[in-house]
């Protein structure tokens, strides 16, 4: 940082500070409104802490967690919700995202405008789609209910949304149709980075469709399945909007995954330190995952 | 000849023209339901058998959701909060990508690892520490709680956006301009922002969709009615006791059109945006 007097270089100290001056308001924003929350929900999780209560508030060291882990019955069928909710969520999304990408990269006349219309449900928000399917699944003025009962398959209407043994699957299929664009548009961009003269050659071997499927188009596809499914996962995981709107987590809890109690407990009953010990648990979970995600995408090294 | 053609044919139609219908009928039904029932008198709505192409079309319904349930008043919220994230988005997500493609320092790595970790954030773990945070700013119930918060959310996905369109541009042009005595701000925004523009047209319709599509903050920093967004005014009418049906199906086509229209327009950067991990499903 000296020059050749020995002075020291102010100008050379400035350029490389430089970086540092364009992420500092960026650092400052994530720093409030990102860290110093994270670490609250921490701080949170051992206090008895919530507005309405304000003469009870104080630290109760472990006591949340022994709550959650012990008694509350909620909490370990949310934990289990949750698992089914990501693994039949993403399955579906994957391979119907899969059969998309596979249809739409075949050359045929208006691919361009059946592709926008395919990626489109991307655009709405979790209420619009809750709203789109509930006029769908609706006991009453439901459309399911009119198809089935026509078709023969079915005698009395069913409320899709209110009956334990069919509201998994309803909020399933509306999530289903929020998803699959991601999965396709990701798939599709990797389906067309694949050379054609693999599949040439692959014709030249008198390969079929099957095994040019199966030795070509998978192993190029692998490490994007991989990926986009560890993502999908995250969100679905963390996706409240779409539930809370349908079924609010209901009936008898059967909708009810981790973030969705966790938001519940947030907003009806304003406990605010036992929400943020279902908090820390949520990011211990996403910890491990986002760690998981990192490893495999080699995102550091290539960076 | 003809019979392989007959055959190639029959092939073409069961994996080809067979799933096409599927999929379009599957992504399509859905919005065509609501805009037809948006469009049906509430009389034809109840009536069985159910019609699949309505008898009677009425604007009614748009008119009594736009006028009388409040819409007007959340689609105006809703584009204030969904422009002030596009502009906050977009100014923080230049500063950022600036440095990122343009130096290299020491972090450089750590920011693009903390940029990636932030998809990993639960939204839901967030609301509680948030709302103690806008709550000692006297933010509650003001669109800004909402502003800032959906602002640190959704800026990691646009700078990533954004580092994809700026790394594009050559940095000659800029050590050209610097040649001719520019410094490094008048170059960044004489030199690079016009160059950069449909990009920064790009990720602000991104930026403005997300802030669109938001929920859980304003549902939980925002009580008035009056100051709903639209979002949330379409979920406080699900819970109501007695639905109009007419009005909801109203409401809900009101709330797609704006982030329909600026979806066609970035569709094509959805696969780009895609590849550099930047799209949020």
């Amino acid at each position: 940082m000296r020059n050749r007097l020995g002075r020291i270089n102010y100008r050379q100290i400035h350029l490389q500070l430089l970086p540092y001056y364009f992420l500092a308001p960026v650092f400052v924003i994530m720093l409030m409104f990102a860290t110093y929350p994270i670490l609250n929900v921490f701080y949170y999780s051992v206090q008895q802490y919530s507005p309405l209560t304000v003469a009870s508030n104080g630290f109760v060291g472990i006591q949340n967690y022994v709550k959650l882990f012990a008694e509350d019955a909620v909490f370990s069928q949310s934990l289990l919700v949750s698992l089914k909710w990501v693994l039949v969520v993403v399955g579906l999304q994957f391979v119907l995202g899969l059969i998309f990408a596979l249809v739409l990269n075949t050359a045929f006349k208006g691919r361009g405008f059946v592709r926008a219309v395919t990626f489109a449900p991307w655009a709405l928000s979790g209420v619009m789609i809750a709203i789109l399917w509930s006029l769908i699944f609706n006991q009453n003025i439901g459309v399911l209910n009119d198809l089935l009962i026509r078709m023969g398959l079915m005698e009395q209407p069913i409320a899709w949304l209110a009956n334990p043994s069919t509201v998994f699957g309803a909020v399933a299929t509306a999530e289903l149709w929020g998803g699959v664009p991601f999965f396709a548009i990701a798939l599709l961009a990797q389906l067309q980075s694949i050379p054609s003269d693999l599949y040439e050659s692959c014709d030249i071997d008198g390969g079929g469709s099957i095994s040019k499927f199966r030795f070509i188009t998978l192993p190029f596809l692998k490490d994007t399945i991989v990926l986009t499914t560890l993502l999908r996962a995250v969100w679905e995981f963390n996706s409240v909007d779409l539930i809370l709107v349908l079924t609010g987590g209901g009936p008898m809890n059967m909708t009810s995954t981790l973030s969705i109690y966790l938001a519940n407990v947030a907003i009806k009953t304003s406990n605010f330190g036992y929400g943020s010990a279902i908090g820390v648990i949520t990011f211990i979970i996403l910890l491990i995952f986002s760690l998981i995600y990192l490893k495999l995408s080699k995102f550091a090294e290539e960076n | 000849m003809a019979n392989a053609r007959t055959k190639r044919m029959i092939v073409r139609t069961i994996v080809l023209y067979f799933p096409l219908t599927a999929i379009l009928l599957y992504i399509l039904f859905p919005i065509y339901w609501s805009l037809i029932t948006a469009f049906k008198p509430d009389s034809d709505i109840i009536s069985r058998p159910v019609s699949y192409f309505p008898p009677a079309f009425t604007f009614n319904n748009f008119i009594v959701a736009w006028n009388n349930v409040g819409f007007s008043n959340y689609f105006v919220n809703s584009m204030i909060v969904s422009a002030s994230v596009l502009v906050g988005c977009v100014v923080f997500a230049i500063l950022v990508a600036y440095p990122l493609t343009r130096f290299q320092f020491k972090g450089r790595k750590v920011v693009f690892i903390i940029l990636l970790c932030t998809q990993f954030l639960p939204m839901a773990m967030m609301i509680i520490p948030l709302f103690m945070i806008f709550k000692s700013l006297h933010l509650i119930d003001s669109l800004a709680s909402v502003i800032f918060a959906t602002i640190a959310f959704k800026l990691p996905f646009v700078a990533i956006l954004m580092v994809g369109f700026m790394s594009k541009i050559p940095v000659e042009i800029e050590e050209a301009a610097m040649m001719d005595g520019c410094n490094r701000m008048q170059s960044l925004f004489r030199i690079i922002v016009p160059i950069l523009l449909p990009g920064i047209v790009a990720a602000g319709s991104f930026a403005f969709i997300y802030a669109w599509k938001e929920y859980l903050y304003t549902l939980m920093f925002i009580n008035s009615p009056a100051k709903l967004t639209i979002s949330v005014g379409l979920g406080a009418m699900m819970s109501e006791y007695s639905i109009s049906y007419g009005l909801l199906a109203a409401g809900c086509i009101i709330a797609i059109v704006p982030p329909i229209l600026l979806f066609s327009y970035i569709q094509r950067f959805l696969v780009q945006g895609m590849a550099s991990g930047a799209i949020k499903g």
